[in-house]
């Protein structure tokens, strides 16, 4: 059945009553150069069944492999009431709900959701979710230049250490805008931002300074330091943070004296599976003085007038319905299963369950680390101290590597070449909570082999 | 039936001005347009020092209905603003042309005042509406 309801006869109808031959007339106003010309590289529908073989056959493709590639999205457990619980109608079927108010049920969903990003960040609020956690970025650059008047500028520092393709997304949102992305160099030795280079930025003004920590290559910055800087030079401080780790490094809003304004990130590690890429999202708090400020939409809790707890769309600042033409925003919708999922997630983890979850996956990438680096010119590359992440460097074409690991069922790392060549043949490891003793002997062994093969050719 | 000072000049955009002992111009938003607004939850109001033009939008005062740019009604530098506001937005509902004002600015060119409307231009204006 076709999703479009309209009759030729209908079309006719409705052309013919407004006195217009076609629908293209309808856009006349746009001119032909600039519209689309047909989507030339979407392959054309496929049946139902098709594309249920298609699924599966690719669906195959990842089964069996051994996961040591982290990069921004994890392999953790999820317990199997999460989805089971996320899947059930009630929740399936609740998009962002219309009339929000008789939606109690997935109200209160973000409510918790919301209170829980809050507790993890220690920020005043968090919206009901963003898109993902790149996007975030973006969104965060913005708020921050809406947030920061006094500074009267369209500039913002960003890290060279925050995930590459999160600064991509930042660079393609936001260029269009008037802004300004300065991107900071990387100490090449510790693998984190220097905070001695930020007084080379002191005799211009800054809209804000973003850093991520635990950092692209899994380092910790100098957090401190370096939020104290921005608040000394009418900067606002953003974080980018792995929501896992905040459940073993101190909430953001402790970071230097007075702690961060923004604190972005995504949810992924938070009991969404990495399905091929996605759907994931995005989490967003900051202080009660930027509320305002925030993009998508703020869920409270009342009492309705017998008193009784209810749940009631709280704040929405941004948002076209609010703004109209002025709407800063246009996440009015938010990603709402992912959402429900995580917020189960963390219910059925706990603190301590997350807790336990993190730091067993840095116990688990530090006895990887340990155990690859005595294969002969396999050296860690940065001695910084690490959450869950580390890159190594290989003796031979990092490509290569990787390749021969992925033929022997292990997904070996992250190749750091194309986004930080000066690296050389480095690759960025994980080994999640997921990963077994076994597991680690296994890419141990392999790559022992891979590499002894590769010296004798 | 609104209540239009006499004394005050008025905008099309329904701000008012008023002239301090100082020559210093006080800005805020008439009677009419707070009744039509409903109560106040929120005013974003410009930065001290900011110098304004004419028409300039300088704030967003936001109720439980709508929210609604404030333009300058006249050019000049934004030399103080009511900071009580943040905490009490709902002072434009009950005294909008006293405790509710918004922005004082040094007046750049006198002659703005003449391109304002009086009372009575205001309350033709509004009649009309």
């Amino acid at each position: 059945m076709p999703y479009i309801p309209h009759s030729e006869k209908d079309i006719k109808e409705m052309l013919d009553t407004i006195g217009i031959e076609s629908i293209d007339d309808l856009f006349d106003e746009i001119p032909k150069a600039i519209r689309a010309q047909g989507l030339d590289q979407v392959p054309t529908a496929l049946s139902e069944m098709e594309l249920g073989q298609l699924m599966s056959e690719r669906a195959q493709l990842d089964d069996h492999n051994l996961c040591f590639i982290g990069a921004g999205a994890y392999e953790h457990h999820i317990p199997a009431a999460v989805w089971d619980i996320t899947m059930r109608g009630e929740y399936l079927t609740a998009y962002t709900p219309y009339q929000a108010e008789a939606s109690q049920g997935t109200l209160q969903t973000i409510y918790e959701f919301q209170s829980n990003i809050a507790n993890l960040t220690g920020l005043y609020a968090a919206n009901a979710s963003l898109y993902d956690g790149a996007s975030g970025v973006a969104e965060a650059v913005l708020m921050a230049i809406r947030g920061n008047r006094k500074a009267k500028t369209r500039k913002v520092l960003v890290a060279g250490t925050i995930h590459p393709r999160y600064r991509q997304v930042v660079h393609t949102i936001v260029e269009s805008q008037n802004i300004e992305i300065i991107e900071l160099p990387y100490n090449q030795q510790s693998g984190i931002m220097d905070p001695a280079i930020l007084s080379d930025y002191e005799d211009d003004t800054y809209a804000a300074l973003i850093i991520q920590h635990p950092n692209f290559f899994g380092n910790l910055e100098a957090v401190d330091v370096m939020t104290d800087w921005a608040h000394a030079n009418n900067c606002l401080a953003v974080a980018v943070a792995n929501p896992l780790s905040l459940s073993v490094l101190k909430p953001v809003s402790e970071w230097g004296e007075n702690g961060v304004d923004i604190a972005v990130g995504d949810g992924q590690p938070l009991g969404v599976p990495m399905a091929s890429g996605g759907p994931y999202y995005g989490y967003m708090a900051c202080t009660q003085k930027l509320i305002r400020q925030m993009p998508g939409r703020i869920i409270g809790k009342t009492v309705d007038l017998d008193g009784k707890t209810g749940y009631t769309l709280t704040l929405q600042a941004r948002e076209q319905h609010i703004r109209r033409a002025k709407a800063t925003s246009n996440i009015c919708t938010n990603q709402g299963l992912a959402v429900t999922a995580s917020t189960i997630h963390m219910a059925l983890m706990g603190a301590e369950g997350l807790t336990r979850v993190a730091s067993a996956s840095m116990k688990n990438t530090q006895k990887l680390v340990d155990l690859l680096t005595q294969i002969d010119d396999v050296e860690l590359v940065f001695n910084s101290a690490r959450f869950h992440e580390a890159v190594i460097s290989l003796p031979v074409n990092a490509a290569a590597v990787l390749q021969a690991l992925a033929d022997n069922n292990i997904l070996g790392g992250f190749n750091l070449n194309e986004h930080y060549p000066e690296l050389g043949d480095a690759i960025l490891i994980c080994a999640t909570e997921m990963r077994t003793e076994r597991d680690i002997q296994k890419y141990h062994q392999t790559l022992q082999q891979i590499l002894s093969v590769s010296e004798q050719a | 039936m609104s209540d239009i000072p006499s004394e005050l000049k008025y905008s099309k955009e329904h701000e008012w001005v008023r002239i301090d002992d100082d020559g210093k111009a006080i800005v805020g938003i008439t009677d009419h347009a707070q009744e039509l607004l409903g109560d106040m939850v929120y005013v974003e109001l410009p930065e001290v020092g900011d110098n304004v033009a004419t028409e300039d939008e300088t704030g967003v005062v936001e109720s439980v209905k709508a929210a609604s740019d404030i333009y300058a009604p006249v050019s000049g530098e934004i030399i103080e603003v009511n900071e009580e506001l943040a905490d009490e937005p709902e002072n434009i509902n009950s005294e909008p042309y006293e405790s509710g004002w918004l922005y004082k600015l040094d007046l750049a060119n006198e002659a703005d005042l003449d391109e304002l409307l009086t009372a009575d231009e205001y309350a033709e204006l509004i009649a009309d509406e």
